[in-house]
Formats: C-alpha cells, sequence, structure tokens
C-alpha cells in the first residue's frame, strides 16, 4: 500500500521536478549570457565619448616587482560604475607586453558596485584566484594594480572590496586577505575629473 | 546576472557574521582543536588561551592599546575566558622563549607552484626544519603548526601562536615571483582596534596591538636577511596578509623567491642562510618584548 502510494506521489511529481530543473537551467544560462553581454557593452565605450587620459598600472618588469603607471587614451564614461568597469576590464585586457600583466589573462570582471559610502565591490571570475600565481608578493601586486587604476581614474570609489563569482573568499590565492577592503582613495569623493585629450 | 549578483551582496554580511561567530568558537575551544592537532605537544597542552599580561619594555602603551586595556589584556578572548584568566594565580614575570614556526600551506594546498614542479609547501617544509635548528640553538622553544603534511586552517594556526604566552609567530613562504635567490619579509597593513564593550580585541583583529612589535622584528630580520641574499630589500613590507591579521603576538611572514628556478638545489641552497636570518633576528628582538604575569601559565 504504502509503496503503492510513494510510486503514484512520484509519478505526480516528477514532472515538475523536471519542469523546475529546466527552469533553473534555463536562468543560470540566461544569468551567464547577461554577464557576457555586459562585459562586452564595457570593453566597447561609447565611441563618440570624449578620449582622456587614462593610468593604467601595470608591472615594471623590473627586479624589485613593482608597478608603473601606463597613460592610455580612452573614451570614458561619466557614470563612476560604468567607467570602473572600462579601465578595470581595459587593466584585464592587458598591456602589450604579455609579460607585465598582473592579473591573468583568463580572468573577466563580472560585475562592478559602488555604494553610497563610496565602497566599490569588485566581482570576478574564478580564474582571477586560480590563475594568479599564488604568493604574497605576486597577489599584492594583483591587487595594488586594481587600486592604483581605480584611485587614479575613478575618485568617487574609496575602497575596494573583492568578490569572487559573487561570494566573500579568504584570501585571492593563498596568502593575501580579500576578507576586509583595500584602500583606494582617502579624499572625500568628488565629481569626476573628466579633461578630454587633444584629439590626435 | 544583475539581479541575482546584487542579491548576493546580503550575503557578505551573513557571511561576515558568521565568520565572527566561527572566531569566537575557535576562541573557546582552542584547546580541544589544537590537542587534537598537536598532540603530544608539552608547551601547548600546558598554555591554554587565557589573557596573557604583555607590556612593551621601553615604551608606553599607545593610546588604542589603553582604550582597549591592552596594557593589561591582549589576547582576544571571550568574556567567559577571562573569568577563567582571573581565577588562575599570577605566573612569573617572563621574556620571550617560544617561537610559533609555519610551514605554510600543506595538505592538498600546494602553494605556489613551479613548472620544474617545486611545490611551495614541500620547500617551506625543508626550510622549517633549518629554521627550528637555529632557533633552538639560540636557546628558543619552537613550536611548529605542522609537522608533516597537514594543512590546519588559519585560525588553527593562529591558535597556536594565540595559545601561548610571549611568543613571536613565523609563517614561511615561497614565492612564484621574484628574483630567485631574494626574501623578503612582511608584517600585516595596519589594522585600525576597535575594541567592543567588554574591551577586548576582536580575533578577526588580533594582530593590530602587535604591528608595531611585529614591524621591528620585521626590520630585524629582513636586515639579516639583506646581508646574506643580494638584492633583498633593507626594510619591512606591509601586505594584507591573511595568516597574520588573526595572530595575537609580534608575526612575521617571510617569502623566498622562488619556485620558478629550474633546479630546486638553488632553494635549498638558501634555507641555512634563512635560518641564521630568521634566528639572529628573533635574539635580537627578544630584549624589547617582556612578557609579565602570564596568566595561562601552570604556577
Amino acid at each position: 500500500m504504502g509503496l503503492a502510494v510513494a510510486v503514484s506521489g512520484a509519478a505526480i511529481y516528477l514532472p515538475t521536478l523536471r519542469q523546475r530543473v529546466k527552469r533553473t537551467a534555463k536562468l543560470v544560462q540566461q544569468t551567464e549570457e547577461q554577464a557576457r553581454r555586459e562585459l562586452t557593452q564595457a570593453l566597447s565605450p561609447t565611441p563618440t565619448g570624449p578620449r582622456v587620459k587614462t593610468k593604467l598600472f601595470w608591472a615594471s618588469g623590473t627586479e624589485d616587482v613593482s608597478l608603473t603607471a601606463v597613460t592610455v587614451e580612452l573614451p570614458l564614461a561619466d557614470d563612476p560604475v560604468l567607467r570602473a568597469k572600462q579601465v578595470l576590464n581595459t587593466l584585464l585586457a592587458g598591456p602589450v607586453d604579455s609579460d607585465l600583466r598582473t592579473l591573468p589573462p583568463d580572468a573577466a570582471l563580472l560585475k562592478f558596485y559602488l555604494l553610497p559610502d563610496g565602497t566599490g565591490i569588485a566581482d570576478f571570475s574564478e580564474a582571477l584566484g586560480t590563475s594568479i600565481p599564488s604568493g604574497i608578493e605576486s597577489e599584492q601586486l594583483a591587487v595594488e594594480s586594481l587600486t592604483r587604476t581605480l584611485e587614479a581614474n575613478v575618485p568617487q570609489v574609496q575602497r575596494l572590496k573583492i568578490l569572487i563569482h559573487g561570494q566573500e573568499v579568504d584570501t585571492l590565492a593563498g596568502h593575501l586577505d580579500l576578507t576586509g577592503t583595500f584602500v583606494v582613495n582617502t579624499k572625500p569623493a568628488t565629481a569626476p575629473a573628466v579633461k578630454p585629450a587633444k584629439a590626435g | 546576472m544583475g539581479s541575482a549578483a546584487q542579491a548576493r551582496v546580503p550575503v557578505l554580511r551573513e557571511r561576515m557574521r558568521f565568520d565572527m561567530l566561527l572566531g569566537m568558537r575557535l576562541a573557546l575551544g582552542i584547546s580541544i582543536s589544537d590537542m587534537k592537532l598537536f598532540r603530544g605537544n608539552r608547551i601547548l597542552g600546558l598554555a591554554l588561551p587565557f589573557l596573557a599580561a604583555i607590556t612593551f619594555a621601553g615604551q608606553a602603551p599607545s593610546s588604542s592599546q589603553q582604550a582597549a586595556g591592552l596594557s593589561a589584556s591582549a589576547v582576544p578572548a571571550a568574556p567567559s575566558q577571562t573569568a577563567a584568566a582571573s581565577s588562575l594565580p599570577a605566573a612569573q614575570v617572563g621574556g620571550l622563549n617560544v617561537v610559533v614556526l609555519d610551514p605554510a600551506h600543506g595538505g592538498a594546498d600546494y602553494g605556489a607552484r613551479g613548472t620544474e614542479g617545486v611545490r611551495e609547501s614541500e620547500v617551506v617544509m625543508e626550510f622549517a626544519v633549518q629554521v627550528r635548528r637555529a632557533l633552538e640553538s639560540q636557546g628558543f622553544q619552537v613550536v611548529q603548526t605542522r609537522l608533516g603534511n597537514e594543512d590546519p586552517t588559519f585560525d588553527e594556526r593562529s591558535a597556536v601562536a594565540n595559545a601561548q604566552q610571549g611568543a613571536v609567530f613565523v609563517t614561511l613562504h615561497v614565492a612564484s615571483t621574484g628574483l630567485p635567490g631574494t626574501a623578503r619579509v612582511y608584517v600585516n597593513e595596519d589594522l585600525p582596534v576597535t575594541p567592543d564593550a567588554t574591551g577586548l580585541i576582536p580575533w578577526e583583529r588580533a594582530q593590530g596591538p602587535f604591528l608595531s612589535l611585529s614591524r621591528k622584528l620585521g626590520d630585524l630580520v629582513q636586515g639579516q636577511l639583506a646581508q646574506r641574499f643580494k638584492g633583498s630589500p633593507n626594510a619591512v613590507q606591509s601586505a594584507a596578509v591573511r595568516q597574520l591579521r588573526t595572530t595575537a603576538a609580534p608575526a612575521i611572514a617571510v617569502e623566498v623567491s622562488s619556485v620558478t628556478v629550474e633546479n630546486r638545489n638553488d632553494l635549498d641552497r638558501m634555507a641555512p642562510g634563512v635560518a641564521d636570518a630568521i634566528a639572529k633576528g628573533v635574539a635580537a628582538f627578544k630584549p624589547s618584548y617582556v612578557v609579565a604575569g602570564a596568566a595561562g601559565a601552570k604556577p
């Protein structure tokens, strides 16, 4: 008797369960597609926007393993969130000399939030932690390249919180502490200092 | 993606709260977990994580330390521990005698890995053998956070140091980067100490009150390393090293470069110099660190 009830119950429930699984799978697919679209949009700044001098911090290539600023001209947005996405995506895309990268080539910025108190939250794909060379020095260099690039180009971001795939993690790759925030700007947030660069 | 990711932000706060509770649990359960992890360790068996009264030789406690009541208590602990500590007799005034040595990573966590198969977790164990020997020859008692291929958590490693009285903590690492044959010392970045209503320092920021001492220890060890390994910095550096943050003791991370060497022997040859530098640096630091009224010690 019990078995018959269980079998009939399962017969009723299984199609519902199957539909739920399909719906969830579709939602995940849509979410990933949306993330890719946002990423692509961020990588393609408005071509008609004014080009401004943008400082990006990559490895200097010297023996002391430090950062150096490289100035490029980009059509940056006024909106601080979009602007932060643009500069971080350009940083992730890397310098001409790939040896000077500070971030793994397969890492992607999934989302960027800016809280009213000036905390920027950068949500990266898992590759940021899994593909970066492990070590205190290399992990610190990666985070500093992010904070100094934001400091130079997005004055509204005062501190940075790094998430991996939407979650807080203990460390970047076994060493550097990601449970707190990193100082970006110590000055109060002001409007973006957008100075159009000379054409040419 | 937008709505799904936005929904994750509140989860972050929940996670932080969970971590804080975990820290408290570890603070309370430290003797149990450590006895399991380090069975047979005489030092740990004696030293339960009760409050240690710490004074800094030749320097008055800073205003933040005074605000936190740190001239009397410095080890982060739950209120119940405070009560337990007050019921114990005060011990003799003592100095720095114990060094907690932490070979980083272990188990399935290899740490940095070189293309020639060099694993950080294995190299640091080899280094630890020589560092231990050098420290013991200077008269220090050494407690290791792992003796084999275990992988204690960050909190478990910190707990070993936090359970000692007047110990220093040295965590050993091998980098993926840097000029081969060099070594760097790191201390934790600034950790503003905001004690709660009880005046105790949260486990999550246990390193805060010890930072100035950590810098002093770090500079001494880095100075020794710079003499032995050309191209190494002359002064200690700051970084948000996770392992150091929860350690309630003068704490440094020593990182040598690097796993990218073609021959593992190149790294092994550094071990005696690194060991000697750490031992001499800690010995030079000893006079500036005085521990009084070790409440957790046996009478």
